[in-house]
């Protein structure tokens, strides 16, 4: 052999280390002073799936706990859930390892396994928080004994809250509303707000439930006082009527993840909810951002012809939407023009929030968003992190303020 | 440009691979059809690590002779290299995404001397 052999990068697979996948978000890190700019991940996705039995741990029926440990062989995997077979197909058969959930090991800590994986995200892309949101949950919503969400969402709103977030102050929740019910959403709201790491409440958006339902003036009242955001978070759904006619994952997943929001942020603005509720807070997150000038055109268009079915409304349906806040993974970034006129009709310099979605297939790297060729600095700094400090309270160290003067 | 040593001849049979670092460069050696190719480990669509990602034959949508659908099969003779972090989707051969022809791979100079396998660098 002429010369030593150079150091060898083996094959990324399904139990590679986080920090490995994502040694090149590092080098991106590195190479645009990352470490100076404050970063939030609003929406990430370690989840509690592979830790499931660990959830039921925290069911505090008793008579349901111990059925739990009937599932899975005994262990409790997968315990009551309804999950769709469309998770499993994110990792499009293989070819994106880490999209199939991180199987990697975790030796040699004593910390929970979500704790030690969130770490290794945030080390590797530079995140001063990351706000973690449930996977396999995100259909609970159309689970059909509708006391099972409650009794699941508790659990898991307790696992995190217990045992996952007292570990590490850099991660941040959402709750989740178990929203087919709103006494108990309205529970949930009671018991949790102001525990440790929970930075808002979150609505799965896949569900039938219309959002405006008098119902839930309670809770969006409640949060309005609490002046704590709540959350829409998309996901598919390969069950509908129009979804079924679908026939290939990537269609599927290209509407499924904005018709639940487009249908819910509808009736939230034709129903004047930001006008019953001026200071509520809302983020859309996860279904990408072309849908939002999109849905802000055809309502305008509609709004001003037919004025008598929206009287709550005093502006535009665009002008309320431009106050709302939005998560910017997966941005549809293959048109700069397109990408730039969405920014601009979002008011994203204020309103648009950086999230990685980290571990899906379909993750953004902070890069994605320093890049771009049309932001300034301060809206870029905005958008990766100052606008999630602003709306969920988060304290920004003195030091990015110097920084970022300079 | 500058050479780097990657591996002996013999250690990337065909099909097979080697990504390696050095001098702040990471690049992926791929034998097909018995010729080396050489592709930085750098994925045009967010800088991922896309030679570390799975090999594996492209798949193609076969069509019968009024062009009802016959299903995805596999595509003989395609060899893929698939970014790890998104999954797009490069033919190990041209270096070029196999959905957009112009969304393409860098190459770097490969050159065997004495039974050794070397890369071009700049700097
Ligand atoms: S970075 Fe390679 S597919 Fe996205």
């Amino acid at each position: 052999m002429p010369q030593p052999a150079p150091q060898e990068l083996p094959e990324i697979g399904p139990r590679t280390n986080s920090l490995d996948i994502l040694a090149h978000g590092r080098q991106q890190a590195i190479k645009r002073n990352l470490q100076n700019t404050f970063i939030v991940d609003v929406d990430s996705h370690i989840g509690e799936s592979g830790h499931w039995p660990e959830v039921m741990k925290f069911l505090e029926n008793d008579a349901t706990r111990e059925a739990a440990f009937t599932f899975g062989g005994g262990t409790g995997q997968g315990a009551f859930l309804n999950d769709m077979p469309g998770l499993q197909w994110q990792g499009v058969h293989g070819r994106i390892p880490h999209a199939a959930g991180l199987k990697e090991p975790v030796e040699g800590s004593d910390l929970p396994k979500p704790v030690v994986l969130s770490r290794r995200a945030m080390d590797a892309l530079s995140l001063d928080y990351q706000v973690f949101f449930p996977n396999g949950l995100l259909f609970l919503g159309m689970h059909p004994v509708k006391e099972m969400e409650v009794e699941l969402a508790t659990a898991y709103n307790r696992w995190l809250v217990e045992h996952v977030l007292p570990h590490e102050p850099r991660m941040q929740a959402m709750l989740y509303l178990p929203f087919n019910s709103p006494a108990a959403a309205e529970a949930t709201i009671k018991r949790f707000l102001g525990a440790r790491g929970v930075c808002g409440f979150l609505v799965t958006s896949t569900r039938y439930q219309p959002v405006h339902a008098n119902e839930y003036m309670r809770v969006y009242a409640m949060l309005e006082e609490a002046g704590v955001p709540i959350g829409f978070h998309a996901h598919h759904n390969w069950h509908n009527e129009y979804t079924k006619q679908l026939n290939r994952f990537i269609s599927m997943h290209a509407l499924s993840f904005v018709l639940s929001n487009l249908v819910h942020l509808t009736n939230w603005v034709i129903n004047g909810m930001p006008v019953r509720f001026p200071k509520l807070k809302t983020i859309w997150i996860e279904s990408g951002l072309a849908w939002v000038p999109f849905l802000m055109q055809r309502l305008d268009h509609e709004y001003l012809m037919r004025r008598s079915e929206a009287p709550l409304l005093k502006r535009l349906p665009s002008e309320y939407m431009r106050e709302m806040f939005y998560t910017s993974q997966p941005m549809e970034a293959q048109n700069m023009k397109l990408l730039e006129g969405t920014f601009e009709a979002i008011d994203a310099p204020n309103q648009l929030l950086y999230a990685s979605d980290w571990p899906h297939w379909d993750f953004d790297v902070p890069s994605a968003i320093w890049d771009l060729p049309f932001l300034n600095d301060q809206a870029r700094r905005n958008i990766l992190g100052l606008n999630a400090a602003r709306l969920f309270n988060l304290p920004v160290p003195a030091r990015y303020r110097q920084m970022a003067a300079e | 440009m500058k050479e780097i040593f990657v591996a002996a001849e013999a250690d990337i049979p065909e099909g097979g691979r080697k990504v390696i670092a050095a001098e702040g460069v990471e690049v992926g050696v791929f034998r097909i059809d018995g010729t080396l190719k050489a592709w930085r480990n750098e994925c045009p669509h967010q800088g991922g690590p896309v030679c570390q990602g799975r090999v594996m034959k492209g798949v193609e949508e076969r069509l019968d002779d009024e062009r009802r659908s016959l299903g995805i099969h596999y595509k003989d003779g395609s060899l893929h290299v698939i970014c790890p972090w998104h999954g797009y989707e490069f033919d190990i051969r041209t270096g070029r995404h196999t959905g957009l022809d112009r969304i393409r791979l860098s190459s770097h100079p490969v050159s065997v001397r004495d039974g050794a396998i070397y890369v071009g660098i700049h700097g």
